[in-house]
């Protein structure tokens, strides 16, 4: 018998439990940009209605990986799969949560039709989307490679974000009366920007889980 | 502004401290009889620090640690090549007494063997051998090793009892009094608390915490946690060679060598 066998399928079992949370965090930013795109009130509720969902996730995921610690005493890469694991899973249960904040501004905004038009900010969610895509192989693949390219992508959408802010700020200051629909706009903006970042933090953590170096991507 | 200064003050000498060496191991191998126990082990040992020694069974950490006070000659057909030096002196020389040694560097071991007397005699013996027989200094010495060791509040009243009454957690105490009772620097520890309890345990570890303010400590352990625990060196032994010898919160938290890490996370072999 191999040591520590079931050690080694618990910590598979947390790693299947971390990737669930992932496909419903990945699910509920697809759902809000869905959302988004179509004007659709009724997916936009789906998204606020599974995020109980993804916060019990987390909190399976962090009951795990503390009762892993208490009775296995991880050391070296163990204990850093367990602690990136919980410190991912809060990364992941704040994309939920940001999905959750451009599915409200959605439902805030309504059915009225957009004031301007606005292919960037589909743009720089396709880019956060593949962000995350990516930042999930690269944990399943324990891929520093792949880790790296996220944080890339980030500067793209960090530079998107400024550039979309400055044109919806113009915009409201020539057009006051679209001020509540550009300030909800200008929202769903910086929740992208902050789902790309919290992807980021989760590529520093791949990079801390197969290195045991720390790394600050998200400058 | 005072605060750092402060703190930049009390920064220097800890780090002189540090790079200060109680031991130097040079190519170091010793053989029982055909089998190479210790395979030209390089090492030093820092003054003043804890430095923890893991390895599997077998592995010469044992071996190792009774090198360092030439405990290990007791076995007949060992020898051994390289040197060991202990501040500034090969303790292989032949000038150099190996009792003086043995006085400067206290060993404990895995069982509590404290000798069949009292509790006073036990910690008392020692500086007897050493000549000192008046009793007041005698009576200062057993109260200093015993508080030193943790032990005297709870075996003040007591002192005249046999030291086979005592807890064994007690009894380990009491033979670091011993120890301690002889003024060493060194203390050579072989898996002190592996016959304890975990809060005689805890009592152990907590002790060479406060220790290692005056003595340098050499620790054999399977406990992976209490090398964590204790120590600021760790060593990981393998087939009698020093594979890694690190920062402990290094070695246990991203070790350099394959060995160590699959040692230290359980996965060997």
């Amino acid at each position: 018998m191999e040591a520590r066998e079931s050690f080694d399928e618990q910590l598979d079992d947390l790693k299947g439990k971390f990737l669930e949370l992932a496909d419903h965090a990945r699910l509920a930013v697809d759902r809000s940009i869905t959302a988004l795109n179509h004007q659709d009130i009724d997916v936009a509720l789906k998204v606020l209605d599974d995020d109980d969902q993804i916060n019990q996730l987390e909190e399976e995921i962090n009951e795990m990986a503390t009762w892993l610690i208490a009775k296995e005493q991880p050391l070296a890469s163990d204990l850093r799969k367990l602690i990136t694991t919980i410190k991912l899973a809060t990364d992941l249960e704040r994309i939920g949560d940001l999905a959750v904040n451009i599915a409200k501004s959605v439902i805030r905004i309504g059915e009225k039709p957009f004031d301007i038009p606005v292919q960037d900010i589909p743009k720089m969610v396709t880019m956060a989307r593949e962000m995350i895509d990516q930042v999930l192989e690269a944990y399943n693949e324990e891929d520093i490679r792949k880790a790296k390219q996220v944080a890339e992508t980030d500067d793209h959408v960090d530079q998107l974000y400024g550039k979309l802010i400055k044109e919806l700020l113009e915009y409201m200051s020539n057009h006051p009366s679209t001020i509540t629909q550009i300030t909800q706009l200008a929202f769903i903006c910086r929740y992208i920007e902050r789902i790309a970042d919290h992807t980021t933090n989760i590529s520093e953590g791949v990079i801390y889980l197969v290195k045991g170096k720390r790394f600050d991507l998200n400058q | 502004m005072n605060v750092l200064k402060q703190s930049q003050l009390k920064a220097v000498p800890q780090k002189m401290k540090a790079e200060e060496m109680i031991y130097e191991i040079e190519n170091f191998s010793l053989w029982y009889g055909e089998t190479e126990a210790l395979h030209e082990i390089n090492m030093t040992i820092p003054t003043n620090r804890v430095t923890a020694i893991i390895g599997p069974s077998g592995c010469g950490k044992s071996t190792f640690i009774k090198a360092l006070n030439r405990m290990v000659e007791m076995v007949p057909s060992v020898h051994m090549e390289g040197n060991i030096v202990y501040n500034s002196t090969n303790i292989f020389d032949p000038s150099y007494r190996v009792e003086e040694l043995r006085t400067n560097v206290g060993m404990v071991f895995q069982k509590p063997n404290p000798f069949p007397k009292s509790i006073y005699e036990n910690v008392a013996y020692g500086p007897k051998i050493h000549g000192i027989k008046k009793k007041k200094h005698l009576d200062a010495i057993v109260e200093k090793s015993l508080r030193g060791a943790a032990l005297w509040d709870e075996v003040k009243d007591r002192l005249q009892d046999n030291a086979f009454g005592l807890s064994g957690g007690q009894q380990q105490r009491l033979c670091i009094a011993r120890c301690l009772a002889i003024e060493p620097d060194v203390i050579l520890m072989d898996e002190p608390t592996s016959a304890l309890d975990p809060i005689a345990t805890l009592k152990v570890e907590e002790l060479v915490q406060q220790l290692k303010e005056e003595y340098t400590i050499v620790i054999v352990t399977h406990n992976m946690q209490q090398a964590a625990r204790i120590s600021d060196k760790t060593a990981f032994f393998l087939n009698g060679e020093l594979i890694e010898h690190e920062d402990t919160s290094m070695l246990f938290s991203n070790p350099k060598d394959k060995r160590t890490e699959d040692y230290i996370t359980g996965r060997f072999g």
